[in-house]
């Protein structure tokens, strides 16, 4: 099956190949350009003769070839073919004994170097490193595609032209590098966890946690990579409890933990012990914790919301965000009662929370405890009215009309 | 910036429903205005009647030609609009995507032309 040896080859290298390209001809565009058309040659090609016995080699010299004939062409960078040429030739050389150098953590780097957008560097990374083509990342992130395509172009004639470097940081500058890296990953974990609200399926989750798995193996002592996986891994484990059969969403506390995926969140513990293990904290470890805390409760029953509260004071003294906030508020409602959480609500500054669903989603279930039937009612109407996901406002409207009251 | 939202379903999808089923749409709605109202971003909106209520207007050559409506054979019909305002494309898709009409239709978000003078 020619087209799927092409599909494979392109799903586990693409990253790779780009990468070496790239990082050799500092110019993103051109080695995206030339290994797409390699990767069409191939589709052509292999139908004919079957896939070579490594296919890798194959792409990366239908791509060098393909960058040389353009340096050809364009004589202002006759220079450059020189260079092209020496490429070539280690490439070749690389190739045949061995495995092929990975320098994906290169890619990551730039794609989240502090001279690019903060908006664009995660659909960067998923587009050079995973090659997931510019229209399904635009629609991932609610963004035409024609800008989002812009944009991209944008982030990578910077790269080419600002002459940005494809290095891994220095040991100094590696920490706020390294978190510019984890918020993209995470930015397409979180992005993808909304997307699988969706009946079509699994949105950039698994690609984040991809990312987040590679960049664990390739700078194994980063102790926030592993919080970040940990992270993510939990969450993804409750993926399959978070809607009934009917389709309807779940919440946490009434999920079925025997629903959960074991395996990831075993996999989930054992990231958050290893990064312990480093001796330094962080924003991902912290939220892993939380979620570890609540998976914990969940299995045993026991109820640990000081437990939570705690840790969220400790991530807000890190990472303050109001998503950290609104969380801290739910986790004391529980601890301490609703009126304590709804306090918490209440400081926090009207601007910040107008358009934030999960902050009205909280302020409704407390006032409903509460009994502040008309002010909860209210509050439901606003986070029904913020959310994008049917089950999830099929499920505040039952809790809603349970309520009773109100307009028929 | 103001943008439009213009909302495209199949008629039948409100019109054809059961009262019950009615009364959830019109509560998706109504919470949907909430939290444009909550975010400060509401300029205007309104529900439209079916199309087969309406009536399309043309001036040919100075002669008068009004017909029923509904006016072409299409799934989906204009069933309203929203204007909001909103910093830029981005958010008003982000608008778009929470207004429960995306989810069995679509919503089409076009800017609104700034005439400078």
């Amino acid at each position: 099956m020619p087209a799927r040896a092409a599909e494979e080859a392109a799903r586990g290298s693409y990253g790779r190949l780009l990468a070496y390209l790239a990082a050799r001809t500092r110019d993103m565009a051109a080695a995206e350009d030339a290994l797409a058309d390699a990767f069409a040659k191939a589709l052509e090609s292999w139908e004919k003769t079957g896939a070579p016995d490594n296919p890798e080699a194959w792409l990366l010299t239908a791509a060098r070839r393909r960058l040389i004939d353009n340096a050809r062409r364009n004589e202002t960078r006759a220079k450059g073919e020189e260079h092209l040429k020496m490429i070539a030739e280690e490439a070749a050389e690389r190739t045949q004994d061995g495995p092929f150098p990975d320098e994906r953590l290169k890619l990551m780097f730039i794609c989240a170097h502090p001279a690019i957008d903060a908006a664009v560097r995660t659909p960067l990374m998923l587009q050079t490193v995973l090659g997931l083509d510019a229209k399904r990342i635009a629609s991932a992130f609610l963004v035409a595609p024609a800008a989002m395509g812009q944009r991209l172009v944008r982030a990578k004639t910077k790269i080419r032209d600002a002459r940005i470097g494809f290095d891994v940081p220095e040991t100094e500058d590696l920490p706020p590098r390294l978190s510019a890296v984890l918020d993209a990953i995470y930015a397409a974990y979180t992005t993808g966890w909304d997307a699988l609200a969706g009946e079509d399926g699994k949105g950039l989750a698994e690609e984040a946690i991809y990312l987040a798995r590679l960049l664990t193996r390739l700078l194994p002592d980063a102790a926030e990579a592993l919080g970040l996986l940990s992270l993510m891994l939990y969450a993804e484990a409750r993926a399959p409890a978070r809607r009934n059969a009917d389709g309807d969403y779940v919440p946490l506390e009434a999920q079925n933990a025997a629903l959960w995926n074991g395996a990831m969140v075993r996999e989930a513990e054992a990231a958050l012990v290893r990064a312990s293990e480093r001796g330094q904290t962080g924003r991902y470890q912290l939220e892993a914790a939380i979620q570890s805390a609540h998976a914990l409760r969940r299995l045993t029953g026991k109820r640990n919301w000081d437990d939570v509260v705690k840790l969220y004071d400790v991530l807000l003294m890190v990472s303050p965000s109001v998503g950290a906030k609104v969380g801290r508020a739910a986790a004391l409602a529980e601890a301490k009662g609703a009126s304590a959480g709804l306090a918490a609500l209440d400081d926090l500054p009207d601007k910040t929370v107008a358009a934030y669903q999960p902050y009205w989603a909280a302020r409704a279930h407390m006032l409903s405890q509460l009994d502040k039937k008309d002010a909860a009612r209210e509050a439901y109407d606003i986070a029904i009215g913020l959310n994008e996901d049917d089950a999830v406002r099929r499920f505040l409207r039952g809790r809603q009309s349970a309520l009773g009251g109100g307009e028929p | 910036m103001k943008y439009g939202l213009f909302l495209y379903e199949d008629e039948a999808n409100f019109f054809g429903a059961s009262e019950a089923r009615q009364g959830e749409i019109i509560a998706a709605y109504m919470a949907y205005g909430e939290a444009l109202n909550a975010a400060g971003v509401f300029v205007a909106g309104e529900a439209l009647e079916p199309s087969k209520t309406g009536a399309l207007v043309r001036m040919q050559g100075g002669v008068r030609d009004v017909q029923d409506g509904p006016f072409a054979d299409v799934k989906e019909q204009l069933g309203g609009f929203y204007v909001i305002d909103v910093p830029d494309l981005d958010t008003a898709l982000d608008w778009a995507a929470k207004c429960p009409a995306a989810e069995h239709g679509e919503v089409e978000v076009r800017p609104a032309v700034v005439f400078d003078n």
